[in-house]
């Protein structure tokens, strides 16, 4: 198990690594000079040198990549071209309302889709299940931001219930989270479900009704305890999508997170910036998936790791 | 092409022929969209601007005056034409470096998928913004983005069907007749990895459809005035208290389109998979 998990979080690192490559090469995959390309084809050419110098594009590659890996070890990761403050703090700053918003989104996604695929289970070939099942494909189809939009139509200028976009109190939260969890909602209902179906096939199933326990203690104290590590596994993985994922509804929901950021500062060709937050979202989804790789083991003992 | 008891497992669903229907009548659309539209997709009618859906304009104008119905029509070539590219850009690089890596092995097969796993461990959408973010927006671009963002999931199931084909007996008799690597992977290999790699292209068509809406409509992928579905919602933001057609319309041609690619994809795997036979 030790060795596991040490083996484990090498590789993270090494993909880490991989992905701070990729970073750095970035601006130097740029079609033409990174330096005009952010200033533009009007820039003066004393200060398209004098960027090409702060940004240190006239060293050899080498020596550039190396500093670039020394920096970012170090948690800098240079300043925003747009702002010019550093791309530290203002990613700390968008950083939390996405993490609020996945968090919000992957609650939503297990409370709808656990409760759903429960149902769908213990109500087999009825048209409870075939409801669920359609409801759950539809969910895996719809755009989350087709989804937001009807949902803002319906919601916000239909019963004005909710407001349509902005950040701060909890009642924002609650369309963004639900535009983007219900996609995972649906995947979640269609595991539990299956999963559900097979332990529900069980022996132990069996000897428990057998025993003469109601069917509530059954589903919930034997089955479900079982059925959800699958669940726990994929609402791990897809956290870490979440964290990334959340672009587009941020942008839609005006919501002032990382992923918005990352749209803003594309158009505005603010690279320094785009390469922080790229860094930043796959360190989190790598870390995400490491803690999840772990948590196998401890959720159900009978994994063995050899 | 299809046997029988393919044909019988396809048909037992009744929603298989709802979403071939619709795929169907997708691409005569976009084939034939300047005929089925009433109006070309940039012509402004004069002081209908926002006007809800009527027997002239069946899903309204929208805030330039433009026919929805017919720019919605003219986005179905878009779509279809980036969904099948994206794909098949994903498909032809992921062919590549899954039968290098699966056939060869060795140091191919480390380096290939070390590098695989990397652009795996990137969310998919965030390794198209990165891209994008290289080569600048616009709808070619994203093409490129979203084919290289679905490679990998391409290179990891074709590595693991040429794992398991390059032992069968076929391929040692092959080898041992002296034909050549190229001959071998091209006649005996390719032609038995295909079920997988058509099931997962069938399946990344969709996300590659949906990825692309959600690029144009946060403002990275094609711009107005484009008639592609997710820059025309993008344009319809500003307008959803006063015209929820213009949302409305666009956004179910992109779920229904979305969904149907997706039902046939199960489907399609239910029918190529011999381990659901009964």
């Amino acid at each position: 198990m030790q060795q596991f998990i040490i083996r484990r979080i090498l590789v993270a690192f090494v993909v880490l690594f991989g992905v701070s490559t990729f970073v750095f090469f970035m601006v130097h995959l740029i079609p033409g000079d990174p330096a005009t390309v952010m200033l533009g084809v009007r820039a003066t050419p004393s200060r398209v040198a004098a960027l090409r110098e702060s940004m240190g594009l006239d060293e050899p590659l080498v020596v550039q990549y190396g500093n670039f890996l020394l920096n970012v070890a170090q948690g800098d990761f240079g300043r925003s071209f747009r702002t010019n403050r550093p791309v530290v703090h203002e990613i700390q700053v968008r950083m939390w309302p996405t993490v609020q918003l996945a968090l919000a989104g992957m609650g939503l996604a297990l409370l709808i889709g656990i409760a759903s695929g429960v149902l769908a289970a213990s109500k087999r070939d009825t048209w409870v299940e075939s409801l669920v099942m359609v409801v759950a494909m539809i969910g895996i189809s719809l755009p989350n931001f087709v989804l937001g939009m009807l949902l803002m139509l319906f919601f916000s200028v239909h019963l004005r219930w909710l407001p349509t976009m902005g950040y701060g109190t909890p009642f924002h939260l609650v369309l963004p989270a639900l535009s983007l969890g219900f996609l995972y909602s649906a995947i979640i209902a269609r595991i539990t479900r299956s999963s559900m179906v097979e332990i529900l096939g069980m022996d132990y199933i069996r000897s428990a009704r057998a025993k003469g326990l109601n069917e509530q203690a059954v589903m919930y104290k034997h089955a479900l305890r079982n059925g959800l590590i699958p669940v726990v596994t994929i609402a791990g993985l897809y956290l870490g999508v979440l964290l990334g994922g959340a672009v587009v509804i941020e942008t839609l929901f005006s919501w002032p997170g990382l992923g918005r950021l990352a749209v803003e500062s594309i158009a505005a060709r603010d690279y320094p910036m785009i390469q922080g937050i790229v860094l930043v979202l796959a360190t989190g989804f790598v870390f995400v998936n490491l803690l999840v790789d772990i948590s196998y083991g401890f959720l159900d003992p009978r994994i063995q790791y050899n | 092409m299809l046997t029988r008891k393919q044909w019988y497992k396809f048909r037992r669903k009744k929603v298989n022929f709802f979403a071939a229907g619709f795929i169907l009548m997708l691409l005569l659309t976009a084939v034939l969209a300047e005929y089925v539209a009433p109006f070309p997709p940039r012509f402004q009618t004069r002081g209908s601007v926002l006007i809800g859906p009527s027997s002239t304009h069946l899903f309204g104008t929208d805030a330039l005056g433009r026919d929805i119905f017919s720019r919605v029509v003219h986005g179905t070539r878009i779509t279809v034409m980036l969904g099948v590219s994206a794909t098949a850009i994903a498909a032809i690089l992921g062919l590549l470096q899954g039968l290098i890596a699966g056939y060869y092995g060795g140091i191919w097969d480390t380096l290939i998928m070390r590098f695989t796993d990397m652009l795996l461990s990137i969310p998919g959408i965030l390794l198209a913004i990165s891209i994008i973010a290289i080569l600048g927006p616009g709808l070619n671009n994203v093409i490129i983005a979203i084919g290289i963002g679905s490679m990998p999931q391409f290179t990891r199931v074709v590595r693991g069907s040429v794992l398991s084909v390059k032992e069968e007996d076929y391929v040692t008799g092959a080898r041992v007749l002296g034909q050549s690597d190229f001959f071998i992977v091209l006649r005996h290999i390719l032609p038995n990895i295909m079920g997988p790699v058509i099931v997962l292209a069938t399946l990344r068509i969709a996300a590659a459809v949906l990825n692309a809406a959600a690029l144009s409509f946060v403002g990275l992928g094609a711009q107005p005035p484009t008639p592609e579905w997710g820059a025309m919602l993008n344009e319809a933001r500003r307008y959803l208290s006063s015209a929820w057609w213009y949302t409305v319309f666009p956004g179910g041609a992109l779920a229904l389109t979305v969904l149907s690619v997706n039902i046939l994809g199960d489907s399609l795997r239910d029918i190529l998979d011999p381990r659901t036979d009964y």
